[in-house]
């Protein structure tokens, strides 16, 4: 154990803010300045989606403040202390999942929302996709890293409890987030390549017999409208057609912020929630949807980077988990918008507006920052 | 939980297997954003274009611009028909949930019958359009106005809206001439070019309005406005304004027309006047009228059953469509065709004792039109007094003399059946017999009896007011065609069609002398007095004593019933609608006519008696303007 720099009082204001952070709030400086970009970007698309709405820019601007502090706190906290926390975590994320069935709030087809007495209005599932990580990073440590059949049999059923729960509200896009999501984890901690090869066949063969015996007929229609949006151009083609009109003629640099027309008129349902991206796209074009494409990447690469070079397995395991997930939404996300997947209600993290999720997905960063610390720091209480 | 520290780290040969998996997913990862770039790229920079036009359709939408219609004045620059606005609460008709409550809710603030309740139900029922505003009480006073200004916000879903609203300030003088505007229904959205008609709500139903919708109509406008996806209107993006309707003037001369229509009075009938020179029809007159205002407000069923099924038919236009018996004022024609033919002179005289014509080898009589037991025949008579004085059995002889079709040939000249009038809306061509045409219609030639009756303008022979004017006018001429027509001039040229009708230029036949016989002839029916009763013209004594200029005149009377071989004709015996026609044709002055005119009084009786009066009221008329025009 080193004894923290000491720096004079006097002087070196930048220097000694520097060492704070490093050592105190334990921030990444790179993926913080990253998430911030992100979060500055949506807020200027959100005001814009939600017909410049002051007030609702505040809510929001306080919303990211408390997100941003809760990464904060998220990060100064040791892996020690989340890997004690982690079981009741997951029981209480559990047991919300189970309340929720209960007692929730309908939107859009799913009971998905709680909203409990001296709480903001939130989705239990959003905390899935770190008490999953978490979970399965525990089980994990607790097996010293083993994936024997009867291990995979485990973290089937520890990430598949809950995800069954959420299926049953029914909200199949985070279910098939967090299903995806538990097969990266796996795969990062050297899941067989003959599991592997056994998965994918089994989605080959699988498919089909879903499709004929699983789906009902509105399950197929929604996927074959996504190939011919013009079938049904009032109905469950309404969504796909006008989100496309809203990015195809944002065309290069897009029509200006604030003058989209698709979304300032409401043709494009869902504009400043699933389908902000079309909003980006319509008013800022082309090139800004790639660059914010590229920031998500970035955000990606560096925590998962992060997650890596930790120097404890749990957290290398739980962070690359986090990051997977958090990539895998927004590949969701934007596939679902592009037209690519079917209408499923995946939110774009940090940039949809949606209650409470960019406190979590903030709160998750911090996760990864904390986990990603190195040895000194592993149960500084 | 106490936890052994040394748990949470990865065992050592598991590090390089997850560097080496990570490196892979981040691999998977960088596929799957190249991928989502493509499909950018493919919609943002490849389909642009496609999605543009899309996004433009979507939220553009334009919307035709009703244009004003074009005014009609009188000759005088009197207005017939012009543009009014007024101001009505409306509701859009896919709006209304609730009848009863909408009412419910209006009447707080504003009176509403229960009348123009059953209307407003009746309208509602009619949209044709969706999106169709839907007039909920039409015309608010000032006063309604300021009261439903003050409580607008109570009622979101009622709009106040601008009607344009056609107007008649004549009313029923002028429906038969200018005719009427109604709303258009759905028939008619099925005819007429949709594009043209997006944004009116009238179109012309009768008369000029009908005959000269397409350019009284004026071409839509259209502006492009930004609409929401509630179609709720943002902003105006584009707007090409309408182009109104073309205004004209007409012939019709409303003083003279008010004249013919006080002269006619309750009676039923038609006056037809035309001036010679141009053709143009100065007054057109239809007895019984109707308001033509009525139509333009939309009138409910009932209202519009009771006026349709009058006995007297006013919608029915008697001057245009309204065919008669032309009676004895075919006899001029009849005698050029005579002359033509070379079957009669003017010294050529039939022998007429008793008043009663036989056919050889038959026992028929025919008689003249005013015998009885005590007058007995006219004597000589020739051509000149066979007009004049209106004998029956002069035009019998002829009768045995001309073939039917010949005289059809003839009187086909004249525009008899067949339309020639340039513009009036719907006439009918009315009817002149021919062997051809009997062996069609009931199978049977033509019989020698026939040519009796058609020889004195009975039986199947049939013309419009509008045709026997038009054969005053060709006497007034001497034989020289002018077609009838309404329009005088309008704001843009209007092609008239002036070859309408299988006519000559001339009338080919008669002789300048023949003409100025017959004119002289058809003068002595108006003026030849006391000569004696079997010697003044056949309407002296009821028109001609007093009169202090020339005209030309020729009485008919035209059967409406066929009354029984030896029976007398006691009028008073007969139901109203059976009594005769009377008839009367005349143009003034002899010499350089302005004016030829007809007339028809249904069931009136005698046509000097009935007829004539009426005509030299319109004349009159003519004349006294004629004065106060030369003394400006």
């Amino acid at each position: 154990m080193t004894e923290p720099l000491h720096i004079p009082r006097s002087g070196r204001v930048f220097e000694r803010a520097l060492n704070f952070t490093r050592e105190k709030i334990r921030v990444d400086p790179l993926l913080t300045f990253l998430l911030v970009v992100v979060v500055a970007f949506g807020l200027v698309v959100l005001y814009s989606s939600l017909g410049k709405d002051d007030s609702a820019l505040t809510g929001l601007l306080v919303k990211y403040l408390i997100g941003f502090g809760a990464m904060a706190v998220a990060a100064s906290l040791t892996p020690m202390f989340y890997f004690r926390l982690t079981p009741l975590v997951y029981t209480a994320v559990i047991g919300l999942l189970v309340v929720v069935l209960v007692i929730g709030e309908s939107a859009k087809g799913s009971q998905s929302w709680l909203d409990l007495p001296g709480l903001p209005r939130f989705q239990p599932s959003e905390l899935l996709k770190v008490s999953i990580p978490l979970m399965i990073g525990w089980y994990l440590c607790l097996r010293r890293f083993q994936l024997k059949t009867l291990d995979l049999l485990a973290i089937c059923f520890i990430a598949g409890l809950p995800i069954f729960l959420v299926f049953l509200q029914p909200d199949y896009g985070t279910a098939m987030v967090l299903v995806l999501g538990t097969l990266g984890i796996l795969f990062c901690v050297g899941l067989k390549w003959r599991w592997v090869f056994a998965l994918l066949g089994l989605v080959v063969i699988a498919a089909p017999i879903i499709w004929n015996f699983v789906f009902y007929d509105y399950h197929r229609t929604r996927i074959l409208t996504l190939f011919n949006p013009d079938l049904d151009p009032q109905g469950a083609g309404w969504n796909i057609i006008q989100s496309r009109t809203a990015i195809g003629s944002g065309g290069m640099t897009g029509k200006g912020l604030f003058e989209g027309t698709q979304s300032q008129l409401d043709f494009l349902p869902e504009a400043h929630t699933d389908f902000i991206l079309a909003v980006v796209g319509e008013e800022l074009g082309f090139v800004c949807c790639v660059l914010l494409l590229l920031c998500y990447s970035l955000i990606s690469i560096r925590s998962l980077n992060l997650s890596i070079r930790s120097s404890n397995g749990f957290g290398q395991v739980v962070g690359a988990g986090i990051a997977i997930i958090f990539f895998l939404y927004v590949v969701v996300n934007f596939a679902m918008v592009l037209g690519l997947l079917p209408v499923i209600g995946v939110p774009l993290p940090l940039v949809s507006w949606g209650g409470s999720s960019a406190i979590t997905v903030l709160g998750s960063f911090g996760v990864i920052m904390a986990l990603s610390t190195q040895k000194q720091w592993m149960d500084k209480e | 939980m106490k936890v052994d520290r040394s748990l949470l780290f990865l065992p050592k040969e598991l590090v390089e297997t997850l560097q080496n998996r990570s490196m892979l997913i981040v691999a998977v990862g960088v596929l799957l954003v190249f991928g989502l770039g493509l499909r950018l790229f493919q919609l943002q920079i490849l389909d642009h274009e496609r999605y543009e036009n899309r996004s433009r359709e979507n939220r553009s939408v334009t919307q035709p611009l009703e244009p004003a219609r074009g005014l009609i004045f009188d000759r005088n620059g009197e207005v017939l028909a012009l543009n009014r606005q007024i101001q009505s609460l409306s509701v859009i008709g896919e709006d209304v949930d609730d009848v009863d409550a909408l009412l419910e809710r209006l009447r707080e603030i504003i009176e509403f019958s229960s009348a123009e309740e059953t209307e407003f139900r009746l309208r509602l029922d009619r949209v044709v359009r969706p999106g169709d505003s839907v007039i909920l009480k039409r015309h608010l006073s000032d006063d309604e106005l300021a009261i439903f200004a003050v409580n607008r916000y109570q009622y979101p879903d009622i709009l106040v809206t601008t009607e344009t609203l056609r107007d008649y300030p004549m009313g029923h003088l002028m429906s038969h001439v200018v005719g009427s505007v109604r709303q258009i229904t759905i028939e008619d959205l099925r005819r007429l070019d949709e594009d043209r008609y997006g944004a009116t709500k009238y179109v012309g139903r009768r008369g000029i309005e009908k005959f000269y919708e397409d350019v009284l109509h004026g071409q839509v406008g259209n502006r492009t406005v930004e609409v929401n996806v509630h179609g709720r209107v943002m902003k105006e993006l584009d707007r090409e304004p309408p182009q109104r309707g073309v205004t004209m003037t007409l012939h019709i001369d409303s003083q003279l027309q008010r004249v013919a229509d006080e002269a006619l009075g309750d009676r039923r009938g038609a006056v037809v006047a035309i001036d010679p020179e141009t053709g143009g029809i100065l007054a057109l007159v239809s007895k019984p009228t109707y308001n033509p205002n009525d139509f333009v407000m939309g009138m409910s069923d009932e209202a519009f059953a009771s006026l349709s099924n009058r006995r007297d038919t006013p919608l029915f236009n008697r001057a245009t469509q309204g065919t008669y018996s032309p009676g004895s004022t075919f006899k001029p024609v009849i005698g050029l065709a005579a002359l033509s033919l070379g079957v009669t002179d003017w010294e050529y005289e039939i022998d007429d004792p008793r008043g009663e014509f036989r056919l050889p080898n038959s026992s028929r009589v025919y008689r003249d039109w005013n015998w009885n037991p005590r007058t007995g025949g006219q004597q000589q008579v020739d051509l000149y007094r066979a007009i004049y004085r209106s004998s029956n059995i002069y035009f019998y002889d002829m009768s045995t003399k001309i073939e039917v079709d010949e005289l059809a040939e003839f009187a086909s000249q004249f525009g008899y059946g067949q339309n020639t009038a340039i513009d009036v809306t719907d006439p009918d061509p009315g009817l002149v017999p021919t062997s051809e045409w009997k062996r069609q219609t009931r199978n049977e030639r033509w019989y020698p009896g026939d040519n009796i009756n058609l020889f004195i303008g009975q039986g199947d022979m049939v013309a419009t007011p509008l045709q026997l004017a038009t054969v005053a006018t060709l006497f007034a001429n001497r034989g020289k065609w002018v077609r009838p027509r309404l329009l005088m001039s309008s704001a843009v040229p209007i092609e008239m069609d002036e070859s309408i009708g299988d006519t000559p230029e001339r009338v080919q036949g008669p002789t300048e002398e023949d003409w100025e016989l017959m004119i002289d002839a058809l003068r002595a029916v108006v003026h030849r007095g006391h000569q004696g009763y079997l010697q003044n013209g056949i309407a002296w004594a009821e028109i001609g004593m007093d009169i202090p200029y020339e005209m030309a005149g020729k009485s008919g009377t035209a059967q409406v019933v066929e009354i029984p071989q030896g029976e007398e004709y006691d009028e008073t015996l007969l139901d109203e609608y059976q009594r005769k026609h009377a008839l009367f044709i005349a143009f003034t002055p002899v010499q350089n006519p302005t004016i030829a005119v007809s007339v028809v009084v249904e069931n009136g009786g005698g046509g000097s008696k009935v007829a004539g009066p009426v005509a030299r009221a319109v004349l009159d008329a003519h004349m006294r303007q004629r004065v106060e025009l030369a003394r400006d």
